[in-house]
């Protein structure tokens, strides 16, 4: 298969702190790769380096043969890399339409092309033609998420990274998230998923990394993972635990 | 009656000269979270450009594009020179001092308004200096028993206009959309490819270029002006954009209006002697009881 986001040996620092010390990882063309691992582990950090929000220390990222390291991060997005962050960052203050135009500022110009895009973040998410009008600070968690995704897909990108998408919802909405995320992806967006929820992101991933304190520990493909014991214990919630850890 | 809707139309005048001036003061601070304390000279600086244009233009602009050409020239003149000073501060004075905080910078603005005010004082003397009569004939009109001058007609027209456009940019188009979203979140603006640096550049030019505007208005309206008098129209349009909810363009120009009004209704009704008194009354009240202004921030961010 075709990589399509290639990232070696990744290092990040804050200040004198050390996040990410050489992660190495790749999306190709098409797949759904998650990366798992508790708070601070340095999940949002990764996503952030990739879109050119954070500097690099050392590395490579690359998008096919371009290499993106020191493109700032209004540039990455006319790449067809598009960051939906975390905790949403939905403009409050801002309809929803205003958001979902933003998404697509870089083709403002073109008012087909964003009318199109807008009736195909319509299609994935019906709510949101509702409340066009509504600021998004008064719209629900959930709303909020979605358009969060919406807006991140108006510029149709090639590789949408999701940072926690799950974060905070409802077990009914975060399914029904999940099985956006899918749809998303059927439709030929390679996704790259950063999530707490371990279960519900190796149900739909095609692989897997998992995280810990700046370090990738295990990686491979989402059912390996599943019934990687380690990974149960630590991000299943294990045997032992399940009743207790399962949210 | 009449002293009231006379009085309602000098407030709407002089109103709309604080609604130009603080929109400049509310876009820099919505953007970069810093009070502009130069913007009232450059205010100034406007409307002595404005001046010269139209003292040593005047027998060669008139003569050419007649009385409303030359006063057109020198309004659009001095909004690109105060646009362009606007820039130029931005990227001496402030820009190499962001990094250090936005107390630094604000110190910075004192800095750079002492520097234009006595700049001003040099280049066109410590006197009052005065405009010239003949800009707008000195027509006087009745309408229901209200007098109102052509200058005042022209100049709320021109105002209007203005706001109107600031307001269509800023409310309704996707790149007036993407200056209210750098000003609430700058990073996730960055992840929809808008460049932080193209909207400094704006309000920076647009800012300024409005303030210089006004400031011919002001000139053509009180036909005298002065080195220092950017401080006290400044700090007007700075309590009106308090008035309004700093930050937020249809506030300032909501606040300029409003404190026009009560500035005028309260010199004709209490006393001229206190006409000052009311309008920093009135940012003291909004302070206490209601600091985000009258139309600042509606909701509040879920988490």
């Amino acid at each position: 298969m075709k990589s399509l986001l290639k990232i070696e040996d990744l290092q990040i620092f804050y200040g004198s702190i050390e996040a990410l010390k050489g992660i190495s990882l790749e999306v190709n063309a098409g797949e759904i790769v998650t990366v798992l691992g508790a708070n601070g582990a340095g999940k949002s950090t990764l996503l952030k380096a990739i879109s050119g929000l954070l500097p690099l220390r050392k590395g490579k990222i690359k998008l096919q043969e371009e290499e993106l390291n020191n493109v700032p991060a209004f540039e990455i997005v006319r790449k067809g890399i598009s960051h939906v962050p975390e905790g949403r960052k939905v403009f409050t203050t801002l309809t929803v339409e205003e958001n979902l135009n933003l998404g697509a500022y870089i083709q403002r110009k073109d008012i087909k092309v964003v009318s199109e895009a807008k009736d195909r973040v319509f299609n994935l998410f019906p709510i949101l033609k509702s409340r066009c009008n509504q600021l998004a600070g008064t719209l629900s968690g959930g709303e909020q998420q979605m358009l969060a995704m919406g807006r991140g897909l108006m510029n149709t990108p090639r590789v949408l990274l999701l940072d926690e998408p799950s974060l905070g919802l409802a077990p009914l909405l975060v399914r029904q998230i999940f099985q956006i995320i899918r749809e998303i992806n059927d439709q030929g967006v390679s996704i790259l998923l950063v999530e707490q929820n371990a279960r519900k992101a190796l149900s739909i991933a095609n692989r897997g990394y998992i995280l810990e304190t700046g370090n990738i520990s295990i990686s491979g493909l989402a059912s390996d993972l599943k019934s990687n014991q380690k990974v149960q214990e630590a991000y299943l919630g294990g045997a032992a635990f399940k009743k207790k850890n399962r949210v | 009656m009449r002293i009231f809707l006379e009085q309602m139309l000098n407030g709407l005048t002089i109103g709309s000269f604080y609604a130009l001036i603080a929109l400049g003061y509310s876009m820099v601070y919505g953007v970069m979270k810093l009070i502009n304390f130069a913007h009232g000279d450059l205010f100034t600086l406007g409307s002595y450009l404005g001046f010269t244009l139209l003292v040593w233009g005047n027998a060669y602009v008139t003569s050419h594009v007649g009385l409303a050409g030359g006063m057109i020239a020198a309004m659009l003149i001095a909004a690109i020179g105060i646009g362009t000073a606007g820039i130029i501060v931005e990227r001496i004075a402030y820009r190499p001092i962001y990094p250090a905080g936005r107390l630094p910078a604000v110190v910075s603005a004192l800095g750079v308004s002492i520097f234009l005010e006595n700049i001003i004082m040099v280049l066109w003397g410590p006197r009052y200096q005065a405009y010239p009569v003949n800009v707008v004939p000195t027509l006087r009109f009745e309408i229901g028993g209200i007098h109102i001058t052509l200058l005042q007609i022209v100049i709320l027209i021109f105002s209007f206009i203005l706001l109107a456009i600031l307001y269509y940019i800023v409310q309704k188009t996707t790149f007036g959309a993407a200056i209210r979203a750098s000003a609430l979140d700058r990073d996730t603006a960055a992840l929809m490819g808008i460049n932080i640096n193209t909207i400094i550049f704006f309000v920076f030019a647009l800012g300024p270029a409005l303030g210089g505007t006004a400031g011919v208005m002001v000139g053509m309206y009180y036909r005298q002006i002065s080195f220092t008098m950017g401080w006290n129209y400044g700090l007007k349009a700075f309590t009106a954009t308090i008035l309004g909810g700093i930050g937020n363009i249809p506030g300032a120009m909501v606040g300029g209006l409003l404190l026009g009004i009560f500035e005028m209704l309260g010199s004709a009704y209490i006393s001229t002697a206190y006409k000052d008194v009311f309008v920093f009354l009135i940012l003291i009240l909004v302070l206490i009881f209601r600091p985000r202004g009258l139309l600042g921030e509606k909701v509040a961010e879920k988490v």
